[in-house]
């Protein structure tokens, strides 16, 4: 058998190691700065508090769930979450989160932009801002990515178009609108003959036609098609044993492909576990997804710690907001604002921790309540972004800080 | 069961039930009448004419010349029914009389298809596009109701009346939707800030809701304006019996204080136009629509411009200044349309009647750093069409016939759910819709490999290019053909050297195929994701 390096890379699933993204992973690892990505878990539909990060077993609200330790003596997880209980030592909680958005949209809104809604301006989600802040490697493939994406993925917002999320499915299936339908000879020829007709458009209008930057944007398409970096997306390039760990889930398959596309340079994956809106039946709902998410976190956790990336990267895994502590007559939990919890790991944040603490029944506000703009100061902080720092937003030209919450003390510095 | 496919139920489903309620209506008759009196130019469009020449005059800029009819006959077609003229519409209009365009223009001002697709243009500053699961069907029936209002050409200010001041349920009182839209979960009744923001908005052209937390920097907006405002809608309630009106009033957290206190409604300016008497929110609706309320008329005709030219005449759309700042066009349109009791048609067909509409869209005369930028309109500008322009243009180039009341509801059913996923996936604009917006990789990809696209341009029987390939006379015709299916114009000399040799000989399979790649690549073509 003949085989030549990128033959031989291939074979041992390290094909989408190009030259250029492994220039990138040496430069990184010389790097001892801070962190350079960002994995966002959205658990779409917003979870519930009680059945996840916060348990309250001995409380009437518990419904019956209870809780168990974790490798961090004095943090206990819901049970369904005994994987990530053993990683513990690397995630911090925060249980006290509060915002003032309880529709699924505009809490989606809130969460990804850490602004609320505000019809004078559209907010760009954490991603964009990481994709618009943070120097651009030699990446072929969107440096912002949305797997499994939902109905409302990150947006570039005033930032513009270009900073959207891709959209991927499951990686377990192809990818989408990067390959031609029609044989290469056919696609090259009918790609060279937009030369004939743009040629005839800017006849008189050159410098708008210049100005649509629309040649660039085909161009950029087509050297993504035939990019070797597109493998990060098929995990089944995994031994066997990696995809077992994280789950035989979609949002495994997911949160295995955003590891991989971490390690050729993408700035911010989203990977989406939709259903959390358990208005009825809770706690099947949850049980159900836990054993989606559980697995999934653990994994990604471990395997970023693994192979020293975890500091480097940011993971954040939330939804909109929580749900109600009161069960309702369908032994539903309905949306809850006032001290929900989400949970963070790495990016050189201190972990091993609980941030607040809420009341079982929900009757008083949470102790040492996190506002969603104080988790943002403190992501890109952790990515050494400055939250103060002002993009001007075009038409009104108001300028808009990356966040404008503040730093939690516990997690950083 | 996956997300998708309860979707898909939920379409079917859907559109039994709109069907039933008629708030999808099955073929209608078409509204051309051959042989009809074309109604004269509306005279303001002299005016704004004369107004422009003594700008350009001013400022030594020679403009554009005039665009080709064709070059016209598409943007007006894209503006006002969101797909490209046919094939059979672009023949019928080369077959008709001198004033072609101004008869083709007054036909669509009174299409179906038109009213459709500017009350959902208008819906999303009205309503906004929030889709929940319950908001959707609600939302439909908002814009089948505005499609009706514009169809019948009700006057303006009364449409608008209604949404503001409207009671009752959804279903009987579509335009309550107006205010139902931003029932806020946790209090459970509309939400006065978010009216505000939205009256202010789509009826004022001002950002009132800037005031919001501070008082606005350049206008003269004040904290205190905003919640005035605000208090109008401070009773509204919203429950299963609909719109109504509650006791309590509007008690936001008080500045500095932090405390609530209770606001009384007011309105920003003139408020001797304010009736003294009455439920609050009649009272707003008949401020907001007075004929004396300069407000209200400039901001519709700058709507209204920006729908024609894909660029609102002031930017940004809501931001008018208040006083003399703006082109003279701005209140000589918005005269016109208050002397013609709040005729919407009419100041349509002014607009797209001017000279400014029918330029070239050539680089702007000068060394003008920005073509984007141009605000002399001494040329037609050059925007990115929207997503569902793009999936409408798709859908339209690959079809001989026009599409629209007359296709049969199922394939207009299978169109909308494709072109709903093709807008969703190539990203779509939301309310801010005329914000300039850059393109983007995964647009090009979904061009160029998109499973729409494919389906669309394959040499399918239904497909425009299967039956060109099988029908066209000869080679050049078939090139000619595909170039005016899809980007409304004939194939320059260069052109047609270019492809037309590609069929020589060709038949069959192979035929079809050439013309599919021809029709590939004028899809990806800058020209047809642009109006120009």
């Amino acid at each position: 058998m003949n085989l030549d390096r990128r033959g031989f890379l291939t074979l041992a699933g390290l094909g989408w190691l190009t030259p250029a993204a492994r220039l990138l992973a040496r430069q990184a690892e010389a790097l001892d700065g801070p962190a350079g990505s960002i994995i966002l878990l959205w658990l779409g539909g917003g979870p519930s508090q009680l059945e996840t990060f916060d348990p309250h077993p001995d409380a009437p609200t518990s419904g019956g769930t209870r809780a168990i330790d974790t490798a961090v003596k004095g943090v206990r997880l819901a049970s369904g979450y005994e994987r990530l209980a053993a990683e513990m030592g690397s995630v911090a909680l925060i249980r006290s989160m509060t915002s003032k958005e309880g529709d699924h949209e505009r809490g989606t809104y809130m969460l990804k932009t850490g602004y609320r809604p505000d019809p004078t301006v559209v907010h760009p989600s954490i991603g964009a801002i990481c994709c618009h802040e943070l120097p651009v490697g030699p990446v072929d493939v969107p440096r912002h990515v949305s797997i499994l994406a939902g109905r409302w993925p990150g947006r570039g917002g005033f930032l513009g178009g270009e900073y959207d999320a891709f959209q991927v499915d499951d990686p377990r299936g192809k990818l989408p609108d990067v390959s031609a339908f029609v044989p290469a000879g056919r696609d090259a020829r009918r790609a060279l003959d937009l030369d004939v007709v743009d040629r005839a458009f800017a006849r008189g209008r050159s410098a708008r036609v210049e100005a649509t930057l629309h040649r660039r944007a085909v161009a950029s398409a087509r050297g993504m098609m035939s990019s070797e970096q597109l493998r990060a997306f098929d995990v089944s390039q995994e031994p066997a044993g990696t995809l077992a760990e994280y789950g035989d889930s979609p949002f495994g398959r997911g949160c295995l492909a955003a590891r991989r596309l971490i390690e050729v340079g993408v700035r911010c994956v989203e990977v989406t576990l939709d259903g959390w809106d358990s208005h009825v039946a809770n706690h099947e709902v949850h049980r159900g997804l836990a054993a989606q998410l559980d697995p999934a976190f653990a994994a990604l956790v471990r395997d970023l710690r693994r192979r020293d990336l975890l500091r480097r990267t940011v993971v954040l895994c939330c939804g909109e907001f929580g749900r109600t502590p009161r069960l309702n007559p369908f032994a539903g939990r309905d949306h809850w604002t006032n001290g929900f919890s989400l949970a963070l790991a790495g990016g050189g944040l201190r972990a091993g921790l609980a941030v607040g603490e809420t009341d079982p029944e929900g009757l008083k506000d949470p102790a040492r309540p996190v506002r969603v703009e104080d988790v943002h100061a403190t992501v890109l902080t952790a990515l050494g972004l400055a939250p103060s720092r002002e993009n001007v937003a075009p038409l009104t030209g108001r300028p808009i800080k990356l966040s404008e919450g503040r730093v939690i003390p516990e997690l950083l510095g | 069961m996956r997300l998708r496919d309860v979707g898909f139920v939920c379409v079917v489903v859907g559109f039994g039930l709109a069907m039933g309620r008629g708030v999808i209506r099955p073929a209608s008759s078409p509204s051309a009448r051959p042989g009809r009196q074309v109604p004269g130019r509306p005279d303001v469009v002299g005016k704004v004419d004369g107004a422009f020449r003594e700008g350009w005059r001013a400022r030594g800029i020679e403009p554009a010349g005039p665009a080709p009819e064709l070059e016209v006959l598409r943007r007006m077609t894209l503006a006002l029914t969101g797909a490209v003229p046919s094939l059979e519409e672009i023949r019928r209009f080369e077959a008709d009389g001198p004033s072609r365009l101004d008869a083709r223009l007054d036909e669509l001002l009174q299409d179906r298809r038109a009213a459709d697709y500017l009350a959902e243009r208008l819906a999303r500053a009205f309503v906004g596009v929030e889709d929940g699961p319950f908001i959707v069907f609600r939302r439909r029936r908002f814009v089948a109701w505005l499609s009706d209002a514009l169809v019948e050409n009700r006057p303006y200010p009364e449409v608008v009346r209604e949404m503001i001041a409207g009671r009752g349920l959804w279903t009987d009182r579509p335009a309550v939707n107006f205010l139902s839209v931003t029932r806020d979960e946790m209090t459970e009744r509309p939400d006065p800030e978010r009216l505000a923001a939205r009256v202010s908005r789509a009826f004022l052209g001002a950002r009132i809701d800037c005031a919001q937390c501070h008082d606005h920097p350049f206008q003269p907006w004040t904290q205190g304006d905003f919640r005035g405002l605000a208090a109008f809608f401070g009773t509204t309630r919203s429950n299963l019996r609909g719109i109504s009106e509650g006791e309590d009033a509007y008690r936001p957290l008080g500045r500095g204080t932090g405390e609530p206190t209770a606001v009384a409604p007011a309105v920003p300016s003139r408020p001797e136009l304010l009736p003294a008497e009455g439920p609050p929110r009649d009272r707003l609706a008949a401020w907001v629509v007075h004929p004396e309320n300069p407000h209200f008329a400039r901001a519709v005709v700058n709507r209204a411009w920006a729908l024609l030219f894909g660029r609102p005449l002031v930017d940004p759309i809501d931001d008018l200044p208040s006083v003399a700042e703006a082109p003279p066009a701005l209140d000589l349109l918005a005269e016109d349309f208050k002397a013609h009791g709040g005729d919407l048609r009419r100041l349509l067909r002014a607009i797209a009647s001017t000279e400014a509409f029918r330029l070239e869209s050539t680089d702007p005369p000068g060394d003008r750093a920005d073509p984007a930028d141009d605000e002399t309109w001494a040329a037609f500008p050059m925007t990115r069409l929207r997503p569902e322009q793009v999936a409408g243009a798709l859908a339209q180039s690959s079809s001989l016939a026009a599409r629209g009341p007359r296709t049969p509801w199922v394939a207009r059913a299978i169109a909308y759910a494709e072109g709903n996923d093709f807008v969703h996936r190539y990203g779509d604009a939301g309310e801010d819709e005329f914000a300039p917006r850059g393109g983007t990789i995964p647009q090009r990809l979904l061009l160029m490999n998109g499973e729409l696209v494919e389906k669309r341009t394959k040499p399918e029987f239904w497909n425009a290019s299967k039956r060109i390939a099988d029908l066209a006379p000869t080679d050049a015709k078939a090139v000619e053909l595909a170039y005016l299916a899809v980007l409304t114009r004939r194939p320059t000399p260069e052109e047609a050297a270019h492809f037309a040799p590609r069929l020589e000989g060709t038949s069959g399979d192979a035929r079809a195929e050439v013309v599919a790649d021809l029709f590939w690549t004028l899809l990806n073509a800058a020209e047809s994701s642009w109006n120009h």
